[in-house]
C-alpha cells in the first residue's frame, strides 16, 4: 500500500517531465533556428532522461511487474498526474518559451527541496537532473527577456503567450490528499514553502523583460487529477501509437 | 530572424591543458547566447571544459593568391621539422 502511494506521488512529478518533454519533441527539426532546434530537444532529451529514471523507480516499487515502458505508454489518460501548463500546444515560439520558464522555475525550486526529501532514490535523482534544469531555465529565462524586451511584435506575441499561460501556473503547486501522506512522512516536498518566492522570482523577471505581470486570480486546474485538457488525448495517441499497435515492441 | 544574427566561431578546450581548438561556427545575437549556443551544438556529449567565440567578421584570413609567398619557401626546408630527435613515450599531446 505504502509503495501504491510513493507511486502516485512520483508519477505527480514524472509526468510532468514526460509530457513536457513529449511536447518539445514535436519540435526537432521545426526551431525556428538550427541552434534554437537543438537546445530546445537538447531539453526534451533532459526531460524524457529523468521521467526514465522516475519509472525505472516506480517499476521497482511495484509488485506486479511493472516495466517503466509500461507506465509511460500503457496508461489511459486519466491516469496521467501532469499539470495542465506542460500539455498546452506549441502555438508558437513565445508560448513555448514562456511555458517553459514557468515550467523551469518550478521545477528547480522543487528539485532544489526534493533533494531534501528522505528518500535516498529521489535524492538521487533530484541531484542528477537539477543540473540539467538549472540550464533550462537559464535558457528559458534568457529567451523571455529577449522576446519581452526585444521589437514590438516579440513583445507582443510574448505577453500573449504570458496572458494565456498564466492561470495555468498555481496549479503546479498543488497537491493531492495522497501527496499530503507522502509529504508529511518527508518523503515529498512542501511546495507552499517555495510558491511565494516562485510568483516574486518570475515577476521580477517580467519586469526585466518589460512585460506586464497579468493580475488574474482565477487558475485552471484538472491535470494532477488526471481531468486534462482537450489537447492531451492527441499527445498520448500520438506518443502511444507505437506500443499500442505493435504491444511489446522494443527498440 | 536568422538572417540578422552574425556568424561566430566557436572554440572549445577538450581538457585542461591542451589549446583551444575550432569546432565550428553558429549564428547567434551576442557573445553570451553564442556560448550558450555552443553549449547546445558543441559540447553537449562532454566534449569541452572551456569555450571561446568570437565574431567572424573579426577573424582576418589569409588570401589564396598569396600562398606562394606564405607557404612555399617551408616546402624545401625539412630541417625545420623537429623530425631528428626521439620523442619519450611520456610526452603527450605532440
Amino acid at each position: 500500500m505504502k509503495s501504491k502511494e510513493l507511486s502516485h506521488y512520483i508519477f505527480g512529478i514524472a509526468d510532468n517531465a514526460l509530457i513536457l518533454g513529449q511536447r518539445l519533441s514535436e519540435l526537432c527539426g521545426h526551431g525556428p533556428t538550427l541552434e534554437t532546434d537543438i537546445a530546445l530537444t537538447n531539453i526534451a532529451l533532459d526531460l524524457l532522461g529523468q521521467t526514465r529514471t522516475y519509472y525505472q523507480y516506480i517499476a521497482n516499487l511495484s509488485t506486479d511487474g511493472l516495466t517503466e515502458d509500461d507506465v509511460a505508454f500503457l496508461r489511459k489518460e486519466r491516469e496521467y498526474r501532469n499539470v495542465l501548463l506542460v500539455e498546452q500546444p506549441n502555438t508558437d515560439f513565445a508560448y513555448i518559451i514562456i511555458r517553459q520558464y514557468f515550467f523551469d522555475v518550478f521545477h528547480y525550486m522543487f528539485l532544489k527541496e526534493l533533494q531534501k526529501s528522505k528518500d535516498v532514490s529521489l535524492v538521487a535523482i533530484a541531484n542528477k537532473s537539477i543540473k540539467e534544469v538549472g540550464y533550462h531555465f537559464q535558457f528559458s529565462g534568457d529567451w523571455v527577456k529577449r522576446l519581452g524586451d526585444g521589437t514590438d511584435e516579440s513583445h507582443q506575441k510574448a505577453q500573449q503567450a504570458l496572458n494565456d499561460l498564466w492561470v495555468f501556473t498555481d496549479e503546479l503547486f498543488h497537491t493531492s490528499e495522497i501527496d499530503k501522506s507522502i509529504i508529511e512522512s518527508g518523503i515529498g516536498v512542501e511546495t507552499t514553502s517555495f510558491k511565494e518566492n516562485y510568483y516574486i522570482q518570475i515577476s521580477n523577471l517580467l519586469k526585466e523583460a518589460t512585460l506586464d505581470v497579468p493580475e488574474i486570480q482565477y487558475f485552471q486546474e484538472g491535470g494532477k487529477q488526471g481531468i486534462h485538457s482537450e489537447h492531451m488525448g492527441y499527445i498520448l495517441a500520438e506518443m502511444q501509437h507505437m506500443q499500442r499497435t505493435y504491444p511489446n515492441m522494443k527498440w | 530572424m536568422k538572417k540578422d544574427w552574425p556568424l561566430w566561431e566557436v572554440f572549445v578546450r577538450s581538457k585542461n591543458g591542451l589549446e583551444h581548438r575550432h569546432f565550428g561556427s553558429l549564428h547567434a545575437s551576442d557573445a553570451e547566447m553564442a556560448i550558450k549556443n555552443a553549449r547546445d551544438v558543441y559540447t553537449r556529449r562532454k566534449e569541452g571544459v572551456s569555450i571561446w567565440v568570437v565574431e567572424s567578421k573579426n577573424i582576418k584570413a589569409s588570401n589564396p593568391d598569396d600562398n606562394t609567398v606564405l607557404f612555399d619557401p617551408a616546402d624545401d626546408k625539412a630541417y625545420r621539422h623537429p623530425t631528428f630527435y626521439d620523442l619519450p613515450d611520456n610526452v603527450e599531446h605532440m
